[in-house]
């Protein structure tokens, strides 16, 4: 099905599938993160509440560490374009490389100067300045994955270029078409939304965990309230903007929008669903379905029809297809078909629990302490939230093959022509070694700071480091006086 | 070649100066970490010099790189996939490097505790090393084909030059970190980056010496452009010799800045040599010019308005964040008495 074996090709392209994954295990929770300590830390100055305040700067420290490894894990991405790609980046260059600069130029220094200024001045800036710099950092990050999406949009979606068939590369005509590429407003807030939910869902599971033992029922049943009710909203946003990307896909990716819900044929007027399916040799040979429903989710109608992947199969070879080439356009389909499923699954799930939380959680009401299953299963789902980005994913790119840029390039004719088996196992190996380590430190860490409790972070001045004497001074102001 | 095409370039070099002005210092204080500093408090105070402002630094590689991949693809695509273990090796001492710092304050035993210093330490390094190596090795000429790929041998990359070049770079970079400590920090920590230095500047000119030697044989630069790669040469020295006087008379802020603008003499060292290639080739007729290797004019008049009116923006904040943290830490022993 998939053509990863051990060929430059497939080594490459499962370097830049470890890479981005674990890069995005980072990025949606802290982008997410940054804006639920931001809505906290707007409580504590609004309220003066110092439970806000504690939640700040407790839920502040493990988006410290997400924030550190997601840096390192970004500059390996940016690299890898020009390492793993040159052919693409020849071809690209023109357009994917601007978003990119301009993200690094608007939004990384934003996000990395204002976390700064963030850790360390906790004591030095009146309360509305110090809560602008987590804003700041937030918008920061959600505004460098606008641009890197805009790049994606491209690849999935290209408006906006000319061909320079002689340099074999394209060429941008018109920078506002790339910006409003109608492929980014729908993904852009997808990613977003489950960004959001992605970090409630984690502060959620982590205060579940917290209440079972029965530690600072306050401070956790507090941090739950804030975090699902985010949540919530995030389950609905990311449902509706899915809801209008998949349909966009319909007419855009046709063999994307057919392998997510499996049709290999095309669809009836009856427009069956499939809940789960077998397949072989490009046909279905079982399959649970239920009428209308496609149509429901596909056309918000119940009536309409669907192309089958054969179907379209035949009209992109004959769009295609030059020079006699016999290249089938069929995508990795079982992939998409259980990606999809699981993040349809999961959004139900999500908005279910969060519902159930917040009633089990008001304020009046002891039986969140009382009800430990569920408890037990939002520890379990902080798990989740990862898994359905990664299948988001999966479905996004899986479902372009074997264009890398949808229509011009292939994902074959990308790779760079230096590359060689021997150095990809090599550094493959080494990626993930240190990939599986990193993502150890970063849980062992996390559930350090979980174990300590939101005590530990009121006394230590909020200074990444141990401070050696008076915990609470600061130790910019304590040089203040001392000039030699 | 165009005045974009030309802005770009000079936009690049101004990007990659930046770079190693910043970061430069933050590899000499990685690097000071473990081979610097005697005991944990005062490998706390070190690290926290620079706490707030690491992950800012970085970020500008990362918009060199983009600006790169923008406004020239094609020496983006040649030199990143040609140079791709030496990169690899700079990817792995910057993941390690990275995260020790918010990781180190976390641990519990000292043997952890000493991993993550070690981490920032020899990452430091090895990132200062390879850098300097890629680009000594760089400017010596490297077999390209008529794609703009590189397929050098072992001795591309490692040669004496480069070895050389990268051992310069980072044993600069270790005395801009001192200089940065001297700036930022009091008392006996401070005196002692001082005396380091002290000792550190001649070898560093002897360094400089065989770089230059070795500079003349085996790149074009002194037959292609004779008297602005000595001025340049020349201006090296006179900030170095200017740094050390720092180190000497106690002028800290003079031999801080000395030590970073001999690191960007080094970049402008190279982007003059460059001019008008971007990457040279063993053989001339493959190597990549500015003129083939840009992005199109629109990409390039885009990107110009963008960043003239970004980068004083960001300019201002990221100035600003440092005057935030100007003072000078006390030393652990200052806080208890």
């Amino acid at each position: 099905m998939l053509n990863i074996g051990v060929t430059m090709l497939g080594l490459s392209r499962f370097q830049f599938a470890m890479t981005t994954v674990f890069h995005f295990f980072f990025v949606p929770f802290s982008i997410g993160l940054a804006f639920i300590v931001a809505i906290m830390e707007t409580c504590y100055v609004a309220t003066k509440d110092e439970t806000y305040k504690n939640m700040t700067k407790f839920w502040g420290k493990i988006f410290l560490y997400s924030f550190a490894v997601g840096v390192v894990t970004g500059i390996i991405q940016e690299f890898q374009f020009g390492m793993n790609w040159s052919d693409y980046s020849r071809f690209m260059g023109d357009i994917f490389g601007a978003p990119l600069a301009i993200e690094a130029l608007a939004a990384f220094f934003m996000e990395s100067t204002f976390i700064g200024l963030w850790m360390f001045t906790w004591d030095r800036f009146n309360k509305v300045v110090h809560c602008l710099f987590i804003w700041l950092t937030a918008f920061g990050s959600t505004l460098s994955a606008l641009w890197i999406l805009a790049a994606n949009s491209f690849m999935q979606n290209p408006v906006g270029y000319a061909m320079n068939a002689p340099q074999h590369k394209v060429e941008m005509t018109s920078f506002s078409a790339v910006i409003m590429n109608r492929q980014l407003w729908n993904e852009f807030p997808h990613v977003i939304f489950g960004a959001f939910l992605t970090a409630a869902f984690v502060v959620a599971g982590c205060s579940a965990w917290r209440l079972l033992k029965k530690d600072h029922e306050h401070f956790y049943r507090k941090s739950m309230k804030v975090s699902l009710i985010i949540g919530l909203i995030a389950c609905l946003g990311s449902v509706w903007s899915g809801d209008t990307q998949t349909r966009y896909l319909i007419n855009n990716q046709p063999m994307k929008y057919a392998a997510m819900e499996g049709l290999w044929k095309n669809s009836t007027q009856k427009g069956d669903w499939t809940i789960i399916q077998g397949t072989k040799n490009h046909k279905t040979t079982w399959s649970i379905e239920i009428p209308y429903v496609l149509n429901i989710l596909g056309h918000h109608s119940l009536n309409g029809t669907f192309k089958g992947q054969q179907q379209v199969n035949k009209e992109l070879k004959a769009k295609y297809n030059k020079n006699g080439e016999t290249r089938n356009y069929y995508v990795p389909t079982r992939t998409l078909f259980y990606s999809f499923r699981i993040m349809a699954v999961s959004a139900g799930l999500f908005a279910l629990v969060a519902i159930i939380g917040l009633w089990f959680n008001r304020k009046k009401s002891q039986s969140i302490m009382r009800q430990r299953w569920f408890l037990y299963l939002m520890g379990l789902m902080i798990w989740l939230p990862f898994i359905v980005n990664t299948c988001g994913w999966f479905v996004t790119e899986f479902g372009r093959y074997p264009w890398v840029v949808y229509g011009l390039l292939t994902i074959a004719d990308a790779v760079s022509p230096t590359s060689t088996v021997a150095s990809l196992m090599f550094t493959n190996i080494v990626y993930f070694l240190i990939f599986a380590s990193l993502g150890a430190v970063m849980i062992i860490l996390s559930h350090r700071v979980l174990k300590q409790g939101p005590d530990s972070v009121e006394t230590d001045g909020y200074s990444s480091e141990p401070q050696p004497s008076d915990k609470k001074v600061d130790p910019y102001e304590m040089g203040a006086a001392h000039n030699d | 070649m165009t005045s974009y095409q030309f802005i770009w370039f000079l936009l690049i070099g101004v990007l990659f100066s930046g770079f190693f002005f910043l970061e430069g210092f933050d590899f000499g204080i990685g690097m000071s970490v473990r081979f610097f500093a005697k005991n944990r408090a005062e490998r706390d105070t070190v690290i926290q010099t620079i706490g707030p402002h690491w992950d800012g630094n970085e970020v500008w590689l990362i918009t060199a790189g983009g600006a790169m991949f923008a406004s020239f693809p094609m020496w983006y695509a040649s030199l990143f996939s040609g140079y791709y273990i030496v990169l690899f090796l700079i990817l792995v001492a910057l993941i390690f490097r990275g995260v020790s710092f918010e990781f180190r304050a976390n641990m519990q035993t000292d043997t952890w505790r000493n991993f993550w210093e070690w981490a920032s330490s020899i990452g430091s390094f090895c990132a200062a090393f390879l850098f300097g190596m890629m680009f000594t090795s760089m400017i010596q000429g490297v077999p390209i084909d008529k794609n703009g790929d590189i397929f050098g041998s072992f001795t591309t990359y490692v040669n004496w030059f480069s070895i050389v070049g990268g051992v310069a770079v980072s044993l600069l970079c270790f005395i801009h970190g001192l200089n940065f400590l001297r700036l930022k920090t009091s008392g006996e920590l401070r005196q002692r980056a001082e005396k380091w230095s002290k000792v550190l500047y001649p070898v560093l000119l002897a360094g400089e010496v065989v770089f230059v030697i070795l500079l003349y044989l085996t790149t074009d630069f002194f037959t292609r452009k004779p008297m602005s790669t000595w001025g340049i040469l020349i201006a090296l020295v006179i900030f170095t010799l200017a740094a050390w006087w720092g180190a000497q008379s106690s002028h800290d802020w003079a031999s801080f800045i000395a030590s970073g603008l001999s690191l960007i003499s080094v970049v402008v060292l190279i982007f003059n040599g460059l001019f008008p290639r971007v990457m040279i080739a063993t053989n001339n007729a493959n190597s990549i010019l500015i003129k083939n290797a840009s992005s199109s004019p629109y990409t390039l008049h885009l990107m110009t308005i963008l960043t003239f009116t970004i980068l004083p923006i960001v300019l201002i904040y990221f100035i600003w964040s440092y005057w935030v943290f100007y003072k000078r830490i006390k030393s652990p022993k200052q806080v208890a008495e």
